[in-house]
């Protein structure tokens, strides 16, 4: 082929230019689905439930990834302001991951049971207040808008398309309680996603207002429960670089 | 806008490419320059040789490791690994020259009694150089940071007022088991009129003029079985550390904004209002979240802020 047939003919032009310009993503992101370690053996994550899983569309839908990152890098620096270094396996549910690279405002992998849940809800409505240095705005309407979970079932649903293991008949329900033991599986059960998510916002209280469940229970839920999934004393300092 | 009717080649010209664009619009066929031509090269050369060294390609389901290693202890026993961060990272952590550093000063601040440490200049640097950080990660969410903490919310660490006591001791107590501070309400036992009673006589101890007969009245109840005040507070209401209640009579307010009142009237108000209210604080325990070198460290560092008692 003439390069002048490439350079006349915009159509040609711009065909190639998308073939040569997707190798870089194509030789960096395809081997990391067939690589065998990409995803780390380890105890302890699982999917979300019902109300984690509206408050991380919470999450997404009010942008906090534009300024928060969910990565703990394995730096020395990092480790020790955040915690232990962010494992491929404790995002595999996320769909899609947060991980980002945006640190306006701290990153949040490790976030979760770091302040109370009081805290987060003042934080939340006005961080000023606590933190008077802060720019983050306030989101108040988190703690006055009641939570929409009327579509949570199609929400798994979705998920479950995409290779969570969210469970919809028994069959599926067993093996969840083979993988993640009895109270998760039926936490990942979407015939059961309503009365879950009723149960777990009353149980918990986050926003603690009992009169109705806003949509702060589910962010607070959420965010409450980031980075706590796996138990790092039980790992060696050299345990994950197996995996790598 | 060349008028030349023929811009074809001139003597020391290099060729043209061929195209002719508008009848006589062209392009000279100038050859890159030799700098970034052999820049092109190098980096060619520096990509093989980085996929020599380092992880690079895929293959099956695993990937060609590189020759470069990593050695790093694991439970007691040496490692070694193809390069990868996870590893670099391990082994800063036990290695490194500034992680080192750091792990003796805490080991060497971990095992100083408070008097020993207090007293101690390099020692203490090390204290406020590390506690920085660590406060502001763990305690500045709430005391703020520089640890002055909010009125009505949080504690201010940066006065000599203490709750639960100020010796580097007590301060450490609080960090390992956490606190709750209560105190009940009183909106069923005393009525509008007691409650502003009670608080002419709390205000009264801070060096506030009030109407003695209300003053004389609250008195009773303070110190009474109708308010029972006196048993977290004392009868002169000097606190008690060992309750967290704290000493009503030295003109520090760290719960009710009495210094933003206008006036008496409105002291008495928020006073009276915040005994109807009661309070429930509530601090963490940190002892599973920091190691005891680090509390340590902490405990010194918020004991050094207020002067410490």
């Amino acid at each position: 082929m003439k390069h002048e047939s490439v350079e006349t003919n915009a159509g040609l032009l711009i065909i190639l230019t998308l073939a040569v310009i997707s190798i870089g993503g194509l030789v960096e992101i395809v081997p990391l689905f067939y690589i065998n370690d990409t995803i780390e053996e380890v105890e302890g994550v699982r999917p979300y439930t019902p109300l984690e899983q509206r408050g991380r569309d919470l999450y997404v839908r009010e942008g906090c990834y534009t300024c928060h990152s969910q990565m703990v890098r394995p730096f020395r620096d990092e480790m020790l302001r955040y915690g232990h270094y962010s494992l491929a396996a404790e995002s595999q549910f996320d769909h899609p991951f947060q991980w980002g690279s945006k640190r306006t405002g701290p990153d949040l992998a490790r976030v979760g049971g770091k302040y109370s849940n009081e805290w987060q809800v003042q934080h939340l409505i006005q961080p000023k207040s606590l933190v008077p240095e802060s720019i983050m705005p306030g989101y108040p309407w988190l703690a006055a808008n009641r939570l929409d979970y009327s579509d949570i079932e199609q929400r798994m649903i979705a998920l479950k398309r995409v290779g969570v293991p969210y469970s919809i008949n028994q069959e599926e329900f067993e093996a969840n309680v083979e993988r993640f033991g009895e109270d998760v599986a039926v936490m990942l059960d979407i015939n059961r996603a309503e009365e879950n998510l009723i149960a777990q916002a009353q149980r918990e209280n986050f926003d603690g207002d009992r009169a109705f469940i806003s949509e702060m229970d589910a962010m607070v839920a959420y965010l409450q429960v980031l980075g706590t999934m796996v138990d790092f004393n039980e790992y060696s300092a050299g345990h994950f670089a197996e995996f790598r | 806008m060349s008028t030349n009717e023929n811009p074809s080649k001139k003597p020391g010209q290099v060729e043209t490419t061929g195209h002719v664009w508008d009848s006589n619009l062209q392009e000279y066929n100038n050859p890159l320059p030799r700098w970034w031509l052999w820049g092109f090269y190098a980096t060619v050369v520096f990509a093989l040789v980085y996929w020599v060294l380092y992880p690079a390609w895929p293959v099956g389901g695993s990937f060609t490791k590189g020759l470069n290693t990593i050695t790093f202890m694991q439970d007691g026993e040496e490692v070694t690994t193809h390069w990868n961060t996870r590893s670099l990272f391990a082994r800063e952590m036990q290695s490194g020259k500034q992680a080192v550093r750091q792990r003796e000063m805490l080991e060497q601040v971990g095992a100083m009694d408070y008097e020993t440490l207090l007293a101690d200049v390099e020692a203490m640097s090390f204290v406020n150089a590390y506690a920085k950080g660590a406060f502001g990660t763990w305690c500045a969410a709430c005391h703020q940071t520089g640890g002055g903490g909010v009125i009505g919310q949080y504690p201010n660490l940066r006065d000599d007022h203490w709750l639960w006591g100020g010796t580097a001791e007590q301060i450490e107590e609080t960090l390992v088991l956490g606190r709750i501070g209560y105190m009940p309400g009183y909106r069923e036992s005393l009525d509008g009129q007691q409650l502003e009673q009670v608080a002419s006589y709390v205000l009264s101890l801070n060096g506030f003029a009030m109407n003695d007969v209300d003053v004389a009245a609250g008195g009773e109840i303070f110190n009474g079985y109708l308010g029972g005040c006196y048993q977290c507070h004392g009868v002169d209401a000097a606190g008690l550390a060992s309750l967290g209640a704290p000493n009503l009579s030295n003109n520090i307010w760290g719960l009710v904004d009495v210094p933003g009142a206008a006036n008496d009237e409105e002291r008495v108000a928020r006073v009276a209002r915040f005994v109807h209210q009661g309070v429930q604080r509530h601090m963490p325990a940190f002892a599973d979240r920091l190691s005891p070198a680090e509390i340590r460290v902490l405990s010194a560092y918020v004991h050094s802020l207020g002067g410490g008692q």
